[in-house]
C-alpha cells in the first residue's frame, strides 16, 4: 500500500489556506495605514501625533481650543468651536491622506503614513 | 475510610493519552519563541491521532485534559495564558467536529490540521483583542500568526498522517499473524 499522507482535498486546504493569509498579508500589513497624525494651526504644524498611543491633544485657534483625540490607531477631532462643526461630524480617520479642516478655527488634522497617497492629481 | 473509583478501559486510555499530551505541552513551554504565542502545537498531534482512532468524545477530554492538567503543572492556571489555550482548544475542537465530516477518500489528517491550527489562532486571537489588548495594533500581527498555523498545521498534519499510515501498516503485518 503506498503512503499517501496528503490526499487531493487537502492540496485545496493548503492552498486556501495560502490564500488567507496572503490576503492578510496583503490587507494588514500594506503601506497605506496611517501611522501619524499632523495637527496644524493657523497653517504651523503644531503637533505630530503617534497612532499607536491613545491620547487626547488641545489645539489653539483664533476662536479658541479644538480638541485631538486619537484612540485605537483613528484619530478625530472631537471638539471644537467652529459654528458648522464640520470637522468634528467628520468622525474618525483611519486612513492615510485623511484629513479633518476646522474652519474657521484655522485647525487641521491630517493622517500620514509611510506611503504618501494623491489627493488630486493635475497637470 | 477509603474511596474507590470505578475506572473502565476507556478512562484509563483517555489518561494514558492525555498525559502523553501534556508531556508534548510541557516539551513544547520550554521551547523559546520568537513571538509570544507562536508555538508548534504538538499536542495536537495527539488530539488528531485520538480523533482518528477513538472518535471526537475521546479527543474532547483528551485536549480539555491536556489543557487543564498542563496549565497546572506549568502554574498558569485561570491565568491569561490558560484561557487563551482553553479557548484555542475548544474553538479547533468545535471546529474538528465539523470538518471530521468530509469524505475521507478525499480530506485527511493534514486538512484536519489545517483547520484546527486556524481555528486555535483565531480564538486566540478573538481574546486577545475582546478581552487583554483592546488595540487594532494587534491585527497587525495576525498575518504572522496565521502564516505560522498554515505552517505548524501542515506539519502537524503530515506527522499525524505518517503516524496513522505506520500504525495501519503494522496492523495489517500483524492481523494475519493473529489469524493464524
Amino acid at each position: 500500500m503506498p503512503l499517501r499522507l496528503i490526499k487531493p482535498g487537502d492540496w485545496l486546504v493548503l492552498l486556501g489556506g495560502m490564500v488567507v493569509t496572503a490576503w492578510l498579508f496583503a490587507t494588514l500589513w500594506q503601506g497605506n495605514a496611517a501611522d501619524k497624525a499632523v495637527v496644524r494651526s493657523g497653517g504651523k504644524i503644531v503637533a505630530e501625533l503617534s497612532l499607536a498611543e491613545n491620547h487626547t491633544f488641545t489645539a489653539q485657534g483664533p476662536l479658541g481650543a479644538s480638541r485631538i483625540e486619537i484612540h485605537n490607531r483613528r484619530a478625530r477631532v472631537a471638539a471644537d468651536p467652529s459654528p458648522r462643526q464640520y470637522c468634528v461630524k467628520q468622525g474618525w480617520l483611519a486612513k492615510t491622506g485623511e484629513a479633518a479642516l476646522c474652519l474657521p478655527n484655522q485647525v487641521s488634522l491630517e493622517l500620514t503614513g509611510a506611503k504618501k497617497l494623491y489627493d488630486s492629481l493635475s497637470y | 475510610m477509603q474511596i474507590t473509583i470505578q475506572t473502565t478501559a476507556e478512562d484509563h486510555r483517555i489518561a494514558r493519552l492525555a498525559a502523553f499530551a501534556i508531556g508534548l505541552s510541557l516539551l513544547e513551554a520550554a521551547i523559546p519563541s520568537p513571538l509570544p504565542g507562536i508555538k508548534p502545537g504538538l499536542a495536537n498531534i495527539v488530539t488528531l491521532l485520538v480523533l482518528a482512532r477513538f472518535g471526537l468524545r475521546a479527543a474532547i477530554w483528551v485536549s480539555l485534559l491536556r489543557v487543564v492538567a498542563g496549565s497546572l503543572i506549568l502554574g498558569t492556571f485561570l491565568s491569561p495564558s490558560f484561557v487563551l489555550s482553553f479557548s484555542g482548544a475548544a474553538l479547533s475542537l468545535a471546529t474538528l467536529a465539523l470538518a471530521r465530516h468530509l469524505p475521507e477518500k478525499w480530506f485527511g489528517p493534514v486538512s484536519l490540521s489545517i483547520f484546527a491550527a486556524f481555528a486555535h489562532i483565531a480564538a486566540q486571537m478573538a481574546v486577545v483583542y475582546l478581552w487583554l489588548i483592546p488595540h487594532a495594533g494587534i491585527l497587525y500581527l495576525a498575518p504572522v500568526f496565521a502564516a505560522a498555523a498554515l505552517l505548524f498545521g501542515t506539519v502537524n498534519g503530515l506527522i499525524t498522517a505518517g503516524l496513522l499510515a505506520e500504525k495501519q501498516k503494522t496492523d495489517s503485518v500483524r492481523a494475519p499473524a493473529l489469524q493464524s
